[in-house]
């Protein structure tokens, strides 16, 4: 059975997590999710919108949701996590301040959706084991990963709802169903520094140094992410996290959806694994096919 | 810290105004600092989440609107997540910025009012984030010409940047954009009886 979603990609998704984008649809694909892009969606606002004005912040989100209402379906994924957090978040606030709700209806054309959900990527495939399992042809169980869920899939869960908000497992889980070693870390949730890294560099390079430093710590190949943000720092930046604290990782840092897609035998141009500034030959060299008796155990 | 900012004044101006515009009240901190604990920012602000907070509760109004906290505040949420008595401080934060950003106090951290201001502007005009663009106006209003430059020439290398921006949403976002304005300075007209200059 195929279950339609609305999709919204968001900014990120577009440019600097073009490979997201990639990897999520190619997974999608043959996990048989279909998924609908939102027509004319526009951006969700992020830090900028809610550290300024409190209405504009969930404004932009909701006119999205009506967007995808208006396309007649009622669950919405969003990849990225700070689309996600936002898109939620909106959806709780205007449930629980009439006064918001009231306001929204002003600015935002057409009505408040009321019956969308909306929902994370990691929450429709987790729910996919045994077709997950199916779909996985080649081997990965080389690998040691850390998962880092970092700030906003989980807080403050109240609003989100997701997962267990300090120690979350389900990013682990779903590496499980493929094989994949996940390791025990401390920096799960801890914060990149994200909304930072275009204006206090040196903030941002320190938070992500302490979780460079930890996942090298525990012996991870490789850091799994759900965010653009997050793998933009621990990526893009890690050449320079190594120049200012004069150490070295080369640490691969990639899309939960990026290892699906490599379990499920996708080729890496597909899954945009050309376009890490880490190199990921590493990850690359460990993926092997099934041999089918292994096939049955990685699931299970 | 002057002798003048810690007279404690009689009324807290903007303790009130949170309460009004985000529905947080600073008066349930009962300052067991587990805000600052957890905040990974703590080291560099110059002051600790809950010291925020409880100027915040004292009426220091002038500390706290030009606090570097507010602007180096990550919107992380663990401070959030984490308050045994449920008060939203990061929340908090934001409302204190628009605050800030409304009465027309110069911002002590203006780099990052001017990313806000950068990326709002590049999404009001394109209607999703054009990275590039903003990353030009951010250059132009911190005068930081070479700050990433290299990085940001990687991630061209690498596709990750667009070199022209979309403009499908562009109307819609500035409807949008444009109906926010009016209805918040309508709303700021109303208040400033209140206390809010527009
Ligand atoms: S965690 Fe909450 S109660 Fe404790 S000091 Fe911070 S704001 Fe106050
Ligand atoms: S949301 Fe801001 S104040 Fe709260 S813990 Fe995170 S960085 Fe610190």
């Amino acid at each position: 059975m195929t279950t339609t979603y609305a999709y919204y990609p968001g900014c990120s998704l577009h440019s600097t997590a073009a490979e997201y984008d990639m990897s999520f649809r190619a997974v999608c694909d043959v996990l048989e999710v279909d998924l609908r892009e939102v027509k004319g969606w526009i951006c969700c606002g992020t830090s900028p919108a809610h550290s300024t004005s409190r209405l504009l912040s969930h404004a932009l989100p909701m006119k999205n949701l009506s967007l995808a209402e208006q396309m007649g379906l009622t669950e919405v994924t969003a990849p990225c996590a700070a689309c996600f957090a936002r898109l939620r978040t909106s959806l709780y606030e205007a449930k629980r301040d009439p006064e918001l709700h009231r306001q929204l209806q002003a600015v935002v054309d057409g009505p408040i959706p009321e019956l969308v959900s909306v929902i994370h990527p990691l929450e429709i495939l987790g729910a996919l084991g045994p077709e997950i399992a199916e779909a996985t042809t080649h081997d990965l169980s080389e690998l040691a990963v850390v998962c880092y869920y970092g700030c906003l899939l989980t807080r403050p869960p109240k609003v989100m709802q997701f997962d267990e908000c300090e120690t979350p497992s389900s990013m682990d889980r779903l590496l499980g169903f493929l094989g994949i070693r996940t390791l025990d870390w401390s920096c799960k949730t801890d914060c990149c520094g994200g909304a930072l890294a275009m204006t206090e560099t040196d903030i941002m390079l320190k938070l992500t140094h302490d979780i460079l430093e930890e996942a090298r710590g525990v012996g991870a190949d490789a850091i799994a992410v759900a965010c653009p943000l997050c793998q933009a720092n621990l990526d893009a930046r890690q050449a320079e996290v190594e120049e200012r604290y004069e150490t070295r990782y080369g640490l691969p840092v990639l899309y939960f959806t990026q290892l699906m897609g490599l379990a499920f035998g996708i080729s890496p141009k597909r899954l945009g694994l050309h376009k890490h500034l880490v190199g990921v030959d590493a990850v690359l060299e460990s993926v092997a096919p099934v041999t089918e008796p292994a096939r049955g155990a990685a699931y299970g | 810290m002057t002798d003048a900012v810690l007279m404690v004044p009689t009324h807290a101006d903007l303790a009130e105004a949170v309460l009004r515009e985000s529905g947080q009240d600073v008066n349930l901190c009962y300052q067991c600092g587990k805000c600052a604990a957890g905040c990974p920012v703590s080291y560099a602000m110059d002051y600790s989440p809950f010291q925020l907070i409880h100027a915040t509760r004292l009426g220091l109004d002038d500390l706290v609107l030009n606090s570097k906290t507010i602007w180096l505040c990550a919107s992380c949420e663990t401070c959030t997540t984490r308050c045994p008595q449920d008060v939203d401080i990061a929340g908090v934060m934001d409302t204190v910025k628009t605050i800030v950003l409304r009465r027309r106090v110069k911002p002590t951290v203006p780099r990052v009012a001017a990313f806000y201001q950068a990326a709002l502007g590049s999404i009001r005009l394109h209607g999703r984030l054009f990275e590039l663009g903003m990353i030009v106006g951010l250059k132009r209003r911190t005068r930081e010409l070479f700050k990433d430059t290299g990085l940001g020439m990687r991630m061209l290398r690498k596709g990750k940047l667009k070199l022209f921006p979309s403009f499908s949403g562009a109307r819609t976002a500035r409807k949008i954009f444009d109906r926010v304005r009016k209805l918040e300075n309508q709303r700021a007209r109303g208040a400033s009886g209140e206390g809010d200059r527009k």
